[in-house]
């Protein structure tokens, strides 16, 4: 590269200014929907991006769904019961989630269900929507999620079990079923309910990892490859997008606490 | 012990099982009461790690070709008759260059021990600091403070943490100070919210009306009144910090080879997983029991320190 190809070079990526006027210039460029160009391919940085997304989103919502399902109920089912095996099995389930990295889980995973069992492939995201290729990943990164809603459930549910309205409803002789989901779940909501927005936040931006333990073509797999490539603007709109989607995750818990305990209103 | 001298012991303690029940179900309540596992474990890894280098039974760098892949002695001693120049045996097997998992494991546990130590110290003192200030003075400080901690908060870590690991070069320092990132914030909200409770208090506006000087009220008053939520915080951390570090390394952001870190020798067992499960197993199993330790130790902690934070049981 001759001094003259390395000046016009710079000039084009505007490397010549000042490092406040570059800044400048992109965040001009960012507010007037300008992302740039990815300097590895060449191309606009929003296409190379945008086909990432739906593979992120695909993953992350799973996770979360199966995530609040397992959880939940669980956390549930181990406060009323507690004590019980259930409440053992539940608690020993948290732990591990909690303890365990998670990058090991999902090799682990790949071990015993892709290369000893040979049941479900081990990485990539298959053909379409390919709930095999899911299964793994969409597991491994439910689980410590579980775990942190299934201890938050359990601890607001046994708060509330020892309250006087329960055992009010509880004399007046209200149905378990209804007593546990409608007087005690309802209000036993919220830090579950705060949680899952910072999850789902968490989710998307946190699937970083095992989109590179299971090969999968997701925002985050194409982040880390940025960074190894110095790919500053592919950098710049992940992290925007992150950032983005967890200010927007929180705002929405804030609004849901109003919709769910009409104690709290915003003026 | 007779069948006499049993009698004679349950009439005099008027209790109806044979002693050695009684003694099971005794130490069973002191392993249900007190973390006495988490604390074994802990110590043993601590002594480990400190006395590394005297422990290693190899160096944990030094490469041997012959020992390649080679199994855990136990697990496959066939294969060792099958290569008679090998001449050691490797307890926990060896990598893909041939070096000793056991050594490095050990080596890893000091590296981790010495990044998640230097870190959260940090983290503590400046985000101890910073929550006394917020809390304290309130005002512009407080806000400013505050709005730090948000704006941090929705920076994503990993991204950064990768970032920042290839742009200035992944060493020990920069791990250490990317953790130290990860730890403040957590002590600036907890102990500022402490403080706003604890500055109201009458023994406080006391020592201010007897003309105490700021600094003093700070460190003699209200620091005392932090100090339990200070120590549940930092042992509820370090298990996300080992985590953390061991994910970075994992990522390639770590401490750079060839010496050992927990979440580098997952990665590079990673390609040998078929092979050799020992490279990437054992060093999951050494994370796993540092956390999950960690972990029960910081949740007694805190029903033991600070019933504030508790949550029920």
């Amino acid at each position: 590269m001759t001094p003259e190809h390395w000046d016009l070079i710079g000039k084009e990526l505007g490397l010549d200014k000042p490092v406040v006027v570059q800044y400048f210039v992109w965040m001009g460029d960012i507010l007037t929907g300008d992302f740039g160009e990815s300097l590895a391919g060449k191309q606009p940085v929003t296409k190379v991006v945008g086909e990432k997304i739906p593979a992120t989103l695909q993953l992350g919502l799973a996770g979360w769904v199966l995530a609040t399902l397992i959880g939940v109920p669980l956390g549930v089912l181990s406060a009323w019961q507690r004590g019980s095996i259930w409440d053992y099995i539940g608690r020993s389930f948290a732990l591990f989630g909690q303890a365990l990295p998670q990058f090991w889980v999902g090799i682990m995973a790949v071990l015993l269900f892709a290369v000893i069992l040979g049941w479900l492939p081990s990485g990539t995201r298959g053909e379409g929507f390919s709930i095999r290729h899911m299964a793994l990943p969409t597991i491994v990164i439910a689980w410590s999620a579980a775990a942190a809603y299934l201890r938050l459930t359990r601890s607001a549910m046994l708060e509330i079990k020892d309250s006087e309205y329960l055992k009010l409803a509880r004399a007046k002789g209200v149905s378990t079923r209804s007593l546990i989901w409608k007087h005690a779940f309802k209000n036993a909501l919220i830090s579950p309910l705060t949680y899952s927005a910072q999850l789902m936040a968490g989710l998307i931006s946190g699937v970083v990892v095992i989109e590179n333990v299971f090969a999968w073509p997701g925002l985050g797999a194409a982040a880390v490859r940025a960074i190894g490539n110095n790919d500053f603007p592919v950098m710049s709109i992940v992290v925007i997008l992150f950032t983005l989607i967890f200010v927007g995750m929180n705002f929405l818990a804030d609004l849901s606490y109003a919709f769910i305990d009409p104690r709290i209103r915003y003026n | 012990m007779t069948i006499n001298a049993m009698n004679n012991a349950d009439q005099s303690t008027t209790v109806s099982q044979p002693m050695w029940i009684s003694f099971l179900g005794g130490f069973w309540r002191v392993l249900r009461n007190y973390p006495i596992l988490p604390i074994v474990v802990l110590l043993i890894f601590f002594i480990v790690s400190v006395f590394a280098p005297l422990l290693e039974p190899r160096d944990p760098i030094q490469q041997n070709l012959r020992g390649r892949n080679a199994p855990p002695s136990w697990h496959d001693p066939g294969w060792y008759a099958d290569n008679p120049k090998l001449d050691q045996t490797y307890l926990l097997g060896a990598d893909h260059v041939g070096r000793d998992i056991l050594s490095r494991l050990i080596q890893g546990s000091r590296i981790s021990l010495m990044v998640v130590a230097i870190a959260l110290t940090t983290g503590l003192v400046a985000g101890t600091a910073l929550g006394l200030i917020g809390g304290y003075f309130g005002g512009a400080w407080d806000e400013i403070i505050m709005r730090a901690v948000d704006i941090w908060a929705a920076v994503p870590f990993l991204l950064l943490a990768i970032t920042v690991a290839v742009v200035l070069g992944a060493s020990f320092s920069v791990m250490a100070s990317l953790l130290v990132l990860l730890t403040w914030s957590g002590f600036v909200r907890n102990i500022r919210a402490e403080v706003l409770i604890i500055k109201e208090l009458d023994y406080v506006k006391i020592s201010m009306v007897a003309g105490a000087s700021t600094p003093r009220i700070l460190i003699r008053h209200v620091f005392p009144g932090v100090m339990n939520t200070m120590i549940v915080i930092t042992t509820l951390n370090v298990g996300g910090l080992i985590l953390a570090e061991a994910t970075l390394s994992f990522l390639g952001a770590g401490i750079p080879g060839p010496n050992a870190t927990w979440g580098l020798m997952i990665n590079e067992g990673r390609s040998y997983l078929s092979d050799a499960w020992w490279i990437t197993v054992f060093p999951g199993i050494a994370i796993f029991l540092v956390v999950m330790s960690m972990n029960f130790l910081g949740d007694w902690m805190r029903d033991y320190l600070d019933p504030n934070l508790r949550q029920s049981r």
